[in-house]
């Protein structure tokens, strides 16, 4: 039953986007979000937005790829158009006792909305389009000047890539203890939400007990590699930049100008 | 023949973390082994005979509280030898999934690599070489959890063998393996002995593995009571019920047969000799 889940949400291809390196495609997604945050008026919003329509072709991401990563942030969304539908002031559409909405409100909302699909949106192609590992790889080598500051670099991408590994190990070691449990009368499905909630007593803290054997079993084995933490270690795979990675700076630096452009000619917010 | 671990006088307990801060369980006092190379060693021995602590021993996951563990001409207290120990005698543990750290299998062989800083070209090689050796180049860039036991128990070994250790020690590979994945493993490490002579010390509790080795050494309560070729190991049957182990099933059937008065000799390990002792046996009885 927890067999479905999928580890990450990584489409493989060939295309452009799939082919640049992790690191250029890291820093043009942190770019962006960045361009949406200083985009201050329409034009610049809908330049940033319509580049998502060119950007999901180029890489062969289905569309409804879209409404797929934002399901789980539509609260999210709802909650900050209702916020920002309140608390600007300007001339009043509409008012109820000490809720008023304004004209400038409703469009702040509205850019709200949109910079947070975009910024999902955008983000999503990341990992649509980079597989785990060479996404730990990616930031593992772009985030190694941090080393010096103390922050464990190394560490924290072998955490991420030892998650990833795992995770599929865990799922299927929980459906084998829910199994276990519901062949010994547990169970699982019924009553209300706190009930269901206890019912999973059972279930986690032998997974928990598990999970820790594992651990301390896989650094057994990772010692008999000679794991010695990140120092001198050196990668199968050596990331190096190529062509798409130019056509994909060239077409950020493009698209930035574009947006800073309209930010600055169009003083207005519509 | 050149020595690659020597244990001598070795001993080793375990501190027993509950109230009782000073009581020690001894593992083993006063062992000795070598192992030479290319040898292809078994170590039988029942639960808690000390077998796989003595394992812990040869790459230095376990430190001798006496006498000396030497592997590779090195003392494993020396800390300052420690990589070149683990790179030279590797192991392989009884959990497949436990020991496999990357979400890609090439990317897993190349871990240990990885680690002791080969560069990227000479890695590239080294993994397909082993991965080859193993049979698992079509799978190279398969994720783990796809994979069946004996292939994930294949993908470590591979993992090891990248090191190009001259030994490889493993703990009971096959012992969460189906019968298909035991004989994949089995086939592999012997044809790494074979062909490629590395030393293997095969740390099992199926007696038919031991068989198959050059070489069995039977422990009991933290002792080495047998040290043997397994024809002559396996002819002690009664000494080794004794300690609570089996024989291989011919053995077994010749032992039973002797009892009951046939005049037969005891080192039949394979199920071929039984048959062919058993032929002469009818043969003399005029039974055809």
């Amino acid at each position: 039953m927890l067999k479905d889940i999928t580890i990450g949400q990584y489409l493989p291809g060939a295309s452009v986007a799939h082919r640049m390196d992790p690191r250029v495609k890291l820093v043009l997604t942190i770019a962006y979000v960045a361009l949406l945050f200083t985009a201050r008026n329409a034009w610049a919003l809908g330049i940033s937005a319509a580049m998502l329509f060119f950007l999901y072709p180029l890489s062969r991401v289905p569309g409804r790829m879209i409404l797929k990563s934002l399901k789980p942030v539509v609260p999210i969304i709802l909650f900050t158009a209702i916020l920002n539908m309140m608390f600007h002031d300007g001339l009043v559409l509409f008012q109820l006792w000490i809720i008023k909405i304004t004209d400038k409100g409703v469009i702040m909302a509205v850019f709200m909305v949109v910079r947070i699909i975009c910024l999902i949106a955008g983000t999503s192609l990341l990992t649509y389009t980079t597989s785990p590992i060479s996404l730990t790889n990616g930031m593992e080598q772009l985030f190694a000047p941090l080393n010096k500051i103390g922050v464990p670099v190394h560490e924290i991408s072998m955490m991420m890539t030892i998650a990833l590994r795992f995770i599929p190990t865990l799922i299927e070691e929980t459906d084998k203890i829910m199994s276990a449990q519901k062949a010994r009368g547990a169970d699982l499905e019924s009553g209300g939400l706190i009930q269901r909630i206890h019912a999973l007593t059972p279930i986690l803290i032998p997974l928990f007990v598990s999970a820790f054997t594992r651990a301390i079993e896989l650094a057994l084995a990772m010692e008999c590699r000679c794991y010695n933490g990140g120092k001198g270690r050196t990668h199968l795979h050596r990331l190096r930049l190529s062509m798409p990675d130019l056509y994909g700076a060239v077409f950020a630096i493009l698209f930035a100008a574009c947006v800073i452009c309209a930010n600055i000619v169009f003083p207005g917010l519509l | 023949m050149e020595e690659i671990i020597s244990c001598e006088d070795m001993a080793f307990s375990y501190s027993h973390e509950n109230e009782e801060k000073d009581k020690k369980i001894p593992v083993f006092e006063g062992l000795n082994l070598t192992v030479q190379k290319g040898d292809f060693v078994a170590v039988l021995g029942h639960n808690g005979s000390g077998k796989s602590t003595l394992a812990k021993h040869f790459n230095a996951i376990l430190l001798p509280q006496g006498g000396t563990c030497t592997v590779v001409g090195a003392d494993t207290r020396d800390e300052d030898k420690l990589l070149l120990i683990r790179s030279h005698v590797g192991m392989v543990f009884q959990n497949p999934d436990n020991q496999i750290v990357a979400t890609v299998v090439e990317e897993d062989v190349a871990f240990a690599l990885e680690n002791l800083g080969v560069p990227p070209d000479e890695i590239r090689e080294r993994v397909d070489d082993a991965l080859e050796l193993v049979g698992m180049s079509d799978l190279k860039l398969r994720a783990p959890h796809q994979l069946s036991g004996g292939q994930k128990q294949r993908v470590a070994i591979a993992g090891i063998i990248a090191m190009r250790p001259q030994c490889i020690v493993l703990d009971e590979p096959t012992a969460m393996l189906d019968p298909r994945g035991r004989r994949e493993v089995m086939e592999t490490i012997t044809a790494l002995n074979k062909y490629f002579g590395v030393t293997v010390v095969l740390i099992t509790h199926f007696m038919d593995e031991a068989a198959a080795c050059k070489r069995v050494v039977v422990m009991s309560g933290g002792d080495i009571i047998l040290d043997d070729a397994p024809k002559r190991v396996f002819s002690n049957v009664e000494k080794l019920k004794s300690v609570g182990l089996s024989v291989p099933q011919a053995t077994e059937l010749i032992f039973e047969l002797k009892k009951a008065g046939y005049d037969l000799p005891l080192d039949v390990i394979t199920a071929r000799d039984c048959i062919e002792k058993l032929i002469g046996i009818l043969e003399e009885q005029g039974v055809s």
